[in-house]
C-alpha cells in the first residue's frame, strides 16, 4: 500500500528547521529529547481517545479523569514502595515503576469499564447528550479523586534510577525523558502490530472506517467498543503515570490540564488515526519544547498555531480515515 | 428460504415500509423492483436488521429473525451488499475479503473461484480499496460477500453508476452465483440487469408490495411494465 510520507517530512522539517533558531547543538540535543519524550507521553494519552472518537464516535471530555485517575494510582503505588523506589539498585526502582504502572492501567481499565456502561452506553449516537454527560462523569470522578486522596498536590519524587541525566558532551538528556521515549515508542509499535497484524486490529481499523459494515459481515462491534474503550481508559492511566512521574506532583486538574494538547493532538492527527495520532503528538510535544525556548511568550499558543496551520493544509488531519 | 409478513418499519416520524409481504424461494434470484423513494433499500435494511421492523415478522429458515441483531442474522449466513458497497476504503481489497471470512483464512480454491469472476480484484490486492474504481469497489463488495458460502444475499442497485461494460461483466458473475446453492434477493433500478437475471420479482410503491410474480411473465406484458415501472426504471437497452 502507498504510504504517505508527507506529515513524516512535516517533522523532520521541523526538527531540523528548530536547529538554526537554538543556535546551540547540545541545547538542541536536550529540547528535541525532551520534545519527544513529552510526545510520546502524550502519544500513550491520545491514542486511545482517537479510537474511541473513531470507532465508537463518542466525543468523551471525561478522558482526562482517566489520566488523574491513572496517575493518582500510581503516586499511591509509588508512595508506598518508598523504600524500594529510592533504594540505590535500578532492579527495586522498575519494580516499584512496575507495580506502579500496573495499578494504573488496572485502575483506569476498571473506571473506563463502569464508565462505558453506566454513562457512555445510554448515549450512543447522540453528541449534545455524550459531551453532557461525560462532563458531569468528569465532575463526579475529580470529586472522588477529592474524597479519596484529598485536594491538594502531592509530591513525587522520581524513582532513584531516573533522577539526574546522561550526559552526552555539552549535551544533558534526563534520564526519566529516556524511558518515556523508550515505553512511548515500545507502545507505538506494539499498537502498531495490534492494529496492521492481527485480526482483533483488522476489525478495530474497519470499525472505525464503517461500524455497521462490520456488523453486516457478522461481528458484534459492541463488544469491541467495550474493548476500545478500556484499553483506551488504561492506555490513558499508563500515559498520566508517566507524566505524574515526568511532573513529580499529583493533582486533581491534571487530566484536563493535559486534555486540551490531547485533543490538539487528535484533531491533527486525524480523528480515529493511530498513525497521525503518533505524529501528532510528536509534532505537539516538540513544538512546545521549541517555542519554550524560543520564544516562552508564545509556547502557549504554539500549539494552537501549529493545530491551525495543519488544519489549512489537510483540513481532515494528518492521517484521515477513510469513512 | 424468505418470507416477509406485514413488516412495517419506522424510521423517526416516517413509516417507511407499510406492510410488506412477499416471499424470497430458495434457489432463486428475485428482483425487488420500484420508483425510487418505494421503501426497496429500507426493505432490506430491515431485513439484515440495520433497521427495527416495528410489526411484523420476517421468517428465515423457519426461525423469526425480526428480533434478532445484524451480526447474528449475518451469522445465520446472510450476506448484505450495501447500496453505497460499504467497502473499507483504508484497507487493502486482501484485508477487505480476509474480514469477510468470518471463518479465518479465505479457502484458496474459492479464492480462485472469485478471482475468476473478478480477475481485477486479484490485480489489486494489495491496493487500499479507496485507490479502486466504482466498478471495481462494487466487485470488491460482492466478492466480499461470497467470500464463504452464504445461503442468502442481499445486495442493494449492484449496476448503480457502472459503465456498461462493467455491467455486462456483473451480469457474467450473478450468472456464475445462480449456479450455486445461493438464494438472492437484488434491489435494483437496471430493467434490463433486472430481466436477465431475475427468476422472480416483487414491486414495490409507496411501502408496500404491489405486483409478484415470474420476471418472464412481466418481461412479456410491456403493460404491466408500464403499469407497474412507468417512467422510472432506467432501461439500458
Amino acid at each position: 500500500m502507498k504510504r504517505d510520507w508527507l506529515p513524516l517530512a512535516l517533522l523532520a522539517v521541523l526538527i531540523l528547521g528548530a536547529l538554526p533558531l537554538v543556535a546551540s547543538l547540545p541545547i538542541w540535543i536536550t529540547l528535541t529529547v525532551a520534545g519527544l519524550a513529552m510526545g510520546l507521553m502524550i502519544f500513550m494519552m491520545a491514542s486511545g481517545l482517537t479510537l474511541v472518537f473513531g470507532l465508537m464516535d463518542v466525543m468523551n471530555f471525561a478522558h482526562g479523569v482517566f489520566i488523574s485517575v491513572g496517575a493518582y494510582a500510581a503516586a499511591s503505588v509509588l508512595l508506598a514502595l518508598k523504600g524500594q523506589a529510592q533504594a540505590p539498585g535500578l532492579a527495586a526502582n522498575l519494580a516499584a515503576i512496575g507495580a506502579a504502572v500496573l495499578a494504573a492501567i488496572a485502575l483506569a481499565a476498571a473506571l473506563g469499564w463502569f464508565f462505558e456502561r453506566v454513562v457512555i452506553r445510554p448515549v450512543y449516537g447522540d453528541h449534545l447528550r455524550q459531551i453532557l454527560v461525560t462532563m458531569g462523569g468528569l465532575i463526579v470522578v475529580e470529586q472522588l479523586i477529592i474524597v479519596f486522596w484529598g485536594p491538594d498536590l502531592i509530591s513525587l519524587p522520581r524513582p532513584t534510577a531516573l533522577t539526574g541525566s546522561f550526559i552526552f558532551g555539552d549535551a544533558a538528556i534526563e534520564r526519566y525523558r529516556v524511558l518515556a521515549v523508550a515505553a512511548g515508542l515500545a507502545l507505538f509499535g506494539a499498537m502498531w502490530l495490534l492494529l496492521n497484524r492481527t485480526r482483533i486490529g483488522l476489525l478495530v481499523r474497519a470499525g472505525v472506517e464503517n461500524a455497521e459494515m462490520v456488523e453486516a459481515l457478522g461481528y458484534r462491534v459492541r463488544r469491541l467498543f467495550v474493548g476500545v474503550f478500556v484499553v483506551g481508559s488504561a492506555l490513558a492511566g499508563l500515559g498520566g503515570a508517566m507524566w505524574a512521574m515526568y511532573q513529580e506532583s499529583v493533582n486533581v486538574q491534571m487530566g484536563m490540564q493535559v486534555l486540551v494538547m490531547i485533543f490538539i493532538v487528535v484533531i491533527i492527527g486525524g480523528l480515529g488515526s493511530v498513525g497521525g495520532c503518533f505524529v501528532g503528538a510528536l509534532l505537539v510535544g516538540l513544538m512546545a519544547n521549541y517555542t519554550g525556548f524560543l520564544a516562552p511568550k508564545l509556547a502557549l499558543g504554539s500549539n494552537i498555531l501549529l493545530m491551525v496551520l495543519v488544519l489549512l493544509w489537510r483540513p481532515r488531519g494528518l492521517y484521515p480515515v477513510a469513512k | 428460504m424468505l418470507s416477509l409478513v406485514g413488516v412495517n418499519t419506522h424510521i423517526g416520524q416516517y413509516h417507511i415500509l407499510q406492510g410488506v409481504d412477499f416471499d424470497v424461494p430458495r434457489g432463486s434470484l428475485t428482483m425487488l423492483l420500484g420508483r425510487n423513494g418505494a421503501g426497496k433499500t429500507t426493505c432490506l435494511r430491515t431485513i439484515m436488521g440495520l433497521w427495527r421492523a416495528s410489526a411484523g415478522r420476517i421468517r428465515y429458515e423457519k426461525a423469526d429473525i425480526q428480533d434478532l441483531k445484524t451480526p447474528d442474522i449475518a451469522r445465520l449466513g446472510v450476506a448484505y451488499v450495501p447500496e453505497n458497497m460499504g467497502i473499507f476504503a483504508g484497507l487493502t481489497v486482501r484485508e477487505n475479503m480476509l474480514l469477510a471470512a468470518r471463518g479465518g483464512a479465505p479457502d484458496p480454491k474459492r479464492l480462485d473461484w472469485i478471482f475468476g469472476l473478478f480477475p481485477a480484484l486479484q490485480k489489486f490486492w494489495q491496493t487500499a480499496a479507496g485507490n479502486l474504481s466504482g466498478g471495481q469497489k462494487q466487485m470488491l463488495a460482492i466478492a466480499r460477500a461470497i467470500i464463504e458460502p452464504r445461503k442468502l444475499l442481499l445486495v442493494d442497485e449492484p449496476t448503480k453508476g457502472l459503465a456498461p461494460a462493467i455491467i455486462g461483466n456483473m451480469i457474467e458473475a450473478f450468472r456464475e452465483l445462480k449456479r450455486t446453492d445461493t438464494t438472492i434477493l437484488v434491489v435494483e433500478q437496471n430493467f434490463h440487469f433486472a430481466q436477465t437475471l431475475g427468476d422472480a420479482v416483487a414491486v414495490m410503491d409507496s411501502g408496500r408490495i404491489v405486483h409478484l410474480g415470474r420476471m418472464d411473465a412481466l418481461v412479456a406484458d410491456p403493460a404491466l411494465q408500464a403499469k407497474l415501472l412507468g417512467l422510472s426504471l432506467e432501461t439500458h437497452q
